[in-house]
C-alpha cells in the first residue's frame, strides 16, 4: 500500500509538459484527415461516434415522447418502426461497437504497450475511411426514408414485404462491419508483437486483457455477420427463398445467422466497458486489482463462452426444445466470468484508499447496474421465464442495463480518467460529479420502470400500449430527459476544459501504467525512448519509484 | 536506445532480428502439388460411385487432406510459429462449434416441416 | 513520407558493420516497427488473422448450404448435375497449379531470384484468369438454360417438378459461393499486378519478402476455398 496520496506524487507537477505533442506537431486538416498515428485516428473517432450518439439519442427521445401517452397520436406505427430500428442500428453499429474500442483501444493501447504505434497504421486509418463510408450509408438511408425492419432484420418482413431502404443499410453495415474488423485484427498484432521489452503477459494492465478478448470475438463473429447481411441482399434483390418459407427457405436459419454474431457482438460491447472499470478500480483505489489472474482469465472466458449462447434469442422462434435446453444451460454460464469481474473489483475497494473523482463514480454504477442487468439476463436465459416476458419491455430494461448503465457508463469513465492525458487538461471535477448523478438518477429513472411495465406485459416495439401502463411510462420518459442532460453536460464543459481547463501534468491520478509516465498530451512518437518495464501490474510502489528515477534522471 | 537486460523468454516481446529465414526445399512444392493432383483425381473418381450416404463424408475427409496440404506446406504453417497454429485451429474449431450447434437445432426438430 | 528507393539502394544499403545497423537504413523498415524481422512477423500475424475471418465468412455460408442440403436432398442433387464436372474437375487443376506457381514466387522472392519470382507471379496472375475466364463461361451457360435464380429463373426440373424450387435455391447457393470465391480471386489477382511490379523493381530478398509470403497466404485461401466448393457443388 502506497503511502502518497494523489496530490502529492511527485510527477505531478505540469511543469515538465513537452511543448511539442501529437495536438500541434502539425496542423492543417490534411494533417488530420490523412494522419496515420493512432491518437489522431481516435479523436477522429471521438468526433463520429459523438455525432452518431446524438443521432441515436434524438431518436430514442422521440419514440420516449411518443410513448408519454397510451394512445399512438404522435407518429404513424410506420414511422414508430423507423424509429425504433434506426435507434437500434445507429446506436449498435455506430456507436456502441467502436466507440471503447477505436476511441480508447486506439489511444490508449500501443501507449499501454510500450509502443510507437499500432502494427498497422495505415490500415488504422482505412478503418476510420470505412467506418464513414458506413456511416454515410446510414445518414443517407435516414434522410430517405429511413428502415423499419427493427435493427434484427428479421426475414422475411425485411426481404420480401418492408417498402424500405433495406438494402442500402444493409449494405451500410457490412461496410462498417470491416472497421470494426480491421480494427481488432490490429489490436490482436500489436498485443502480440509489439509489447515493450519486459511486459510479459501478466504483467499488461487488464484493459490490454480486455481488448484482446474483445479483439478475438470481433475477428471471429463479425465476418459470419457480413455473411449474413450479403445473404439478406441476395434475397431483397433476387427474392429468391434463402429465408422466406414461402419459397422453402427456413426464416429461423436467418435468425440463427444473425445472433450467431449478434450476440458475441454484446460482449463486443461490454468487454472494453469492463476494460475500463477495472484500470479505475485500480487507479481510485490505489490498489493492484484483486484476482488479477481471475480477471485477466474471465476476459477470455467471457470471449468464449459468449459464442455459445446464442439461440436464447431464439427460444420462442421455432428452434427444438432440446437445442433450446443446451442453449439455456449454456446462458447460465456466461455468467460466471462476468460475476467473477464483478466481485473482484468489488473485493479491491475492501480497504482500499477510494476517491471519489468523477471516473470513479460512474465506475460504482456501472459496477451497480450492470450487475442488475446481467442478472436480468439470467432470468430471461431462464425457458420459463423467457416464454412469459420475451419481446416485453423486460428485455429492453435488460439490455439498456448492461449497454447504457454498463458500456456508456463505462465510456464515460473512460473519458474523463483519460482526458488529461488526451487533451492535456483537467475537465472541471463539480460539473463532472454532477452529471455523473444525472445520468445514474436519469439512467435508473428511465430504465427501472420498464422492467416493472415489461414484467406485466408491455411488449416491445409497440407505440400504443395498455392505459395501465402510462404512470410508468410517464416516469420512464421524465428519466429519459434527466439522462439527456446528463450526457449533454459533459459536451459543453469538456469542450469548454479544452481552452479554460486546468492544464494536467504526467500522472493527475497518480496511476500506474506505462500512459502515465508519458506527458499530457503525448509526444507524436508517444515515448521519447522505449520503455524497459521493470513492475508488476498495478505495482504502485515500483511504478512510482521507476518514475521518480526517470525523472531524477 | 532502450537497454534490453533480462528478457523473459517468450519470444514475443522483440529481441531484434532480421526476417525469419527458413526456407522450405524446391522439391517439396512440387511433391505437394502431385499429391493435390492424385486428391482431386480421386475425389472425381470416387464421386462417380455411389456410396450412398457416405459419398459426402469421403468428399469431405479428401477436401480436408487437400486443405491440410496446402496449409501446412504451401502455406508455411508446418514451419510456423505456435501462434500460427493457435490462430489457424481456433478459426476452423470456431467453425465446428457453429456447425455443431446450428446442426443440434435442425437435426432435432422432430416435426417434418419440409 | 519515404522516397521510392532505387535498385541501387537496395543493393547497397550503405552500411557495413554488424547486421542491425543495416536494417535501420532499410528502405522498406517502417518507422514504428524496431527492425525487420518484427515487422515480418507482425505483418505475416496480420495476415493469418485476415484469414481466420475469412474462414469464419465462407464458413458461414458452407454452413447454410449444409442444413439446406440436409433438408433437399433431392434438390441439391439435381442442382448439382446442372454443374459440368469435368470442366470443375480441369479448373481445379488449373487453381492448384496457381497455388503451386504462387509457392514457387515465395520461395523465389527470399532468395532474391527476382526474374523466376515474377515468372511465377504471371504465371499465377494468368492460371488465375483461365479459372476465372472459365468460371465466366459457366455462368453464360447457366444463365441462357434459364438457371440464374430470381426472376429470370425460367428452368423447370422436367423429371420432377417439384424440386424446381429447390434446385432454385441450389443454384442461389452455387452462385453466391462460387461468386464471392471469383471476387476473391479477381481481388487478388488486382494485387499480383502490384507485386508483378515490386518483383520487377527488385524490392524483395532475404530480408524482406514477407509481403509475397502474405499475398501467398491470400491466394492458398482461396485456392482452399475452391477444394471445398468443387465437391460440394459437382460432385454431389
Amino acid at each position: 500500500m502506497t503511502s502518497t496520496t494523489i496530490d502529492d506524487a511527485p510527477f505531478i507537477e505540469p511543469s515538465t509538459r513537452q511543448r511539442r505533442n501529437y495536438l500541434n506537431d502539425e496542423y492543417g486538416v490534411l494533417s488530420w484527415l490523412l494522419t496515420r498515428d493512432h491518437k489522431r485516428i481516435a479523436i477522429l473517432y471521438l468526433f463520429s461516434v459523438t455525432v452518431f450518439f446524438v443521432v441515436g439519442g434524438i431518436f430514442a427521445f422521440l419514440m420516449r415522447l411518443e410513448l408519454l401517452t397510451p394512445e399512438g397520436d404522435m407518429f404513424t406505427s410506420d414511422t414508430y418502426n423507423k424509429l425504433f430500428t434506426l435507434h437500434g442500428i445507429v446506436m449498435i453499429f455506430f456507436f456502441l461497437i467502436p466507440a471503447i474500442p477505436a476511441v480508447f483501444g486506439n489511444f490508449i493501447l500501443p501507449i499501454m504497450l510500450g509502443a510507437k504505434d499500432l502494427a498497422f497504421p495505415k490500415l488504422n486509418l482505412l478503418s476510420w475511411y470505412i467506418y464513414m463510408v458506413g456511416g454515410v450509408f446510414g445518414v443517407i438511408v435516414i434522410i430517405t426514408g429511413g428502415v423499419d425492419t427493427g435493427w434484427t432484420f428479421y426475414t422475411p418482413f425485411s426481404t420480401q414485404y418492408s417498402n424500405t431502404k433495406v438494402f442500402a443499410i444493409t449494405l451500410g453495415a457490412f461496410i462498417t462491419g470491416f472497421s470494426s474488423i480491421l480494427t481488432g485484427l490490429n489490436f490482436l498484432v500489436t498485443i502480440h508483437r509489439m509489447r515493450a521489452p519486459g511486459l510479459t503477459w501478466f504483467r499488461l494492465p487488464l484493459f490490454v486483457w480486455s481488448m484482446y478478448a474483445t479483439s478475438v470475438v470481433i475477428m471471429l463473429a463479425t465476418p459470419i455477420l457480413a455473411i449474413t447481411l450479403v445473404l439478406l441482399m441476395v434475397e431483397r434483390v433476387l427474392q429468391v427463398g434463402i429465408f422466406d418459407p414461402a419459397l422453402g427457405g427456413d426464416p429461423v436459419l436467418y435468425q440463427h445467422m444473425f445472433w450467431f454474431y449478434s450476440h458475441p457482438a454484446v460482449y463486443i460491447m461490454i468487454l472494453p466497458g469492463m476494460a475500463i472499470i477495472s484500470e479505475c478500480v485500480a487507479a481510485f483505489t490505489r490498489k493492484r486489482i484483486f484476482g488479477y489472474k481471475f480477471v485477466a482469465f474471465s476476459s477470455l472466458g467471457i470471449a468464449f463462452l459468449g459464442f455459445l449462447v446464442w439461440a436464447h434469442h431464439l427460444f420462442v422462434a421455432g428452434i427444438s426444445v432440446y437445442s433450446a435446453m443446451i442453449f439455456s444451460f449454456l446462458t447460465m454460464l456466461v455468467a460466471v466470468p462476468s460475476a467473477i469481474k464483478v466481485f473482484n473489483w468489488t473485493a479491491t475497494l475492501y480497504k482500499a484508499s477510494v476517491s471519489w473523482q468523477t471516473p470513479m463514480l460512474y465506475v460504482l454504477g456501472f459496477i451497480g447496474l450492470f450487475t442488475i442487468g446481467g442478472v436480468t439476463g439470467l432470468f430471461l436465459g431462464a425457458l420459463g421465464i423467457d416464454v412469459h416476458v420475451h419481446d416485453s419491455y423486460f428485455v429492453v430494461a435488460h439490455f439498456h442495463y448492461i449497454m447504457v448503465g454498463g458500456t456508456i457508463m463505462a465510456y464515460m469513465a473512460g473519458i474523463h480518467y483519460w482526458w488529461p492525458k488526451i487533451t492535456g487538461r483537467m475537465y472541471p471535477e463539480w460539473w463532472g460529479r454532477l452529471s455523473a448523478l444525472l445520468v445514474f438518477v436519469g439512467f435508473n429513472l428511465t430504465f427501472f420502470p420498464q422492467f416493472l411495465v415489461g414484467y406485466v406485459g408491455m411488449p416491445r416495439r409497440y407505440h400504443a400500449y395498455a392505459p395501465e401502463f402510462q404512470v410508468l411510462n410517464v416516469l420512464s420518459t421524465a428519466g429519459a430527459t434527466v439522462l439527456a442532460v446528463g450526457y449533454l453536460l459533459p459536451m459543453l464543459y469538456l469542450g469548454w476544459s479544452l481552452k479554460f481547463g486546468r492544464k494536467a501534468g504526467t500522472n493527475p491520478w497518480g496511476a500506474v501504467g506505462l500512459e502515465w509516465a508519458t506527458s499530457s498530451p503525448p509526444p507524436k512518437e508517444n515515448f521519447h525512448h522505449t520503455p524497459v518495464v521493470t513492475w508488476e501490474a498495478y505495482d504502485y510502489p515500483a511504478f512510482l519509484k521507476a518514475m521518480k528515477e526517470t525523472q531524477d534522471a | 536506445m532502450a537497454q534490453i537486460q533480462s528478457q523473459p523468454n517468450d519470444h514475443e516481446t522483440y529481441t531484434g532480428h532480421a526476417a525469419p529465414h527458413h526456407q522450405a526445399s524446391l522439391v517439396s512444392y512440387f511433391v505437394i502439388f502431385f499429391a493435390l493432383m492424385a486428391l482431386t483425381v480421386i475425389t472425381v473418381w470416387i464421386s462417380r460411385i455411389d456410396l450412398g450416404a457416405m459419398n459426402t463424408l469421403v468428399a469431405m475427409v479428401v477436401a480436408i487432406i487437400k486443405a491440410l496440404l496446402v496449409i501446412l506446406w504451401f502455406m508455411h504453417v508446418i514451419h510456423s510459429p505456435r501462434m500460427t497454429w493457435i490462430v489457424v485451429i481456433s478459426s476452423f474449431l470456431w467453425l465446428a462449434v457453429m456447425f455443431a450447434l446450428f446442426f443440434s437445432d435442425y437435426l432435432t426438430r422432430a416435426w417434418n416441416i419440409y | 513520407m519515404r522516397s521510392n528507393p532505387t535498385l541501387h539502394d537496395l543493393q547497397h544499403p550503405g552500411h557495413e558493420g554488424e547486421e542491425g545497423h543495416d536494417e535501420h537504413h532499410h528502405p522498406f523498415l517502417q518507422h514504428h516497427f524496431e527492425d525487420l524481422g518484427q515487422q515480418h512477423e507482425a505483418s505475416t500475424l496480420g495476415m493469418w488473422f485476415f484469414v481466420a475471418q475469412e474462414i469464419l465468412f465462407f464458413g458461414g455460408l458452407f454452413c447454410c448450404y449444409f442444413i439446406y442440403r440436409e433438408m433437399y436432398p433431392a434438390a441439391w442433387k439435381a442442382g448439382s448435375h446442372h454443374q459440368n464436372w469435368q470442366i470443375g474437375a480441369a479448373n481445379t487443376i488449373v487453381l492448384i497449379g496457381s497455388s503451386l506457381t504462387m509457392a514457387l514466387a515465395v520461395w523465389g522472392a527470399q532468395g532474391a531470384k527476382r526474374k523466376f519470382t515474377t515468372l511465377m507471379l504471371v504465371l499465377t496472375l494468368i492460371l488465375g484468369g483461365i479459372f476465372v475466364g472459365v468460371k465466366g463461361y459457366e455462368y453464360a451457360e447457366h444463365i441462357h438454360e434459364g438457371l440464374f435464380p430470381g426472376s429470370a429463373f425460367t428452368y423447370v426440373q422436367h423429371d420432377n417438378p417439384q424440386l424446381t424450387r429447390g434446385v432454385e435455391l441450389f443454384m442461389t447457393f452455387y452462385f453466391t459461393m462460387t461468386g464471392l470465391h471469383a471476387l476473391h480471386m479477381i481481388i487478388g489477382a488486382g494485387l499480383l499486378l502490384w507485386f508483378i511490379k515490386r518483383t520487377w523493381r527488385g524490392d524483395f530478398g532475404p530480408e524482406y519478402y514477407g509481403p509475397v509470403e502474405i499475398m501467398g497466404l491470400y491466394w492458398h485461401f482461396v485456392d482452399i476455398v475452391w477444394i471445398f466448393l468443387f465437391p460440394l457443388l459437382y460432385l454431389v
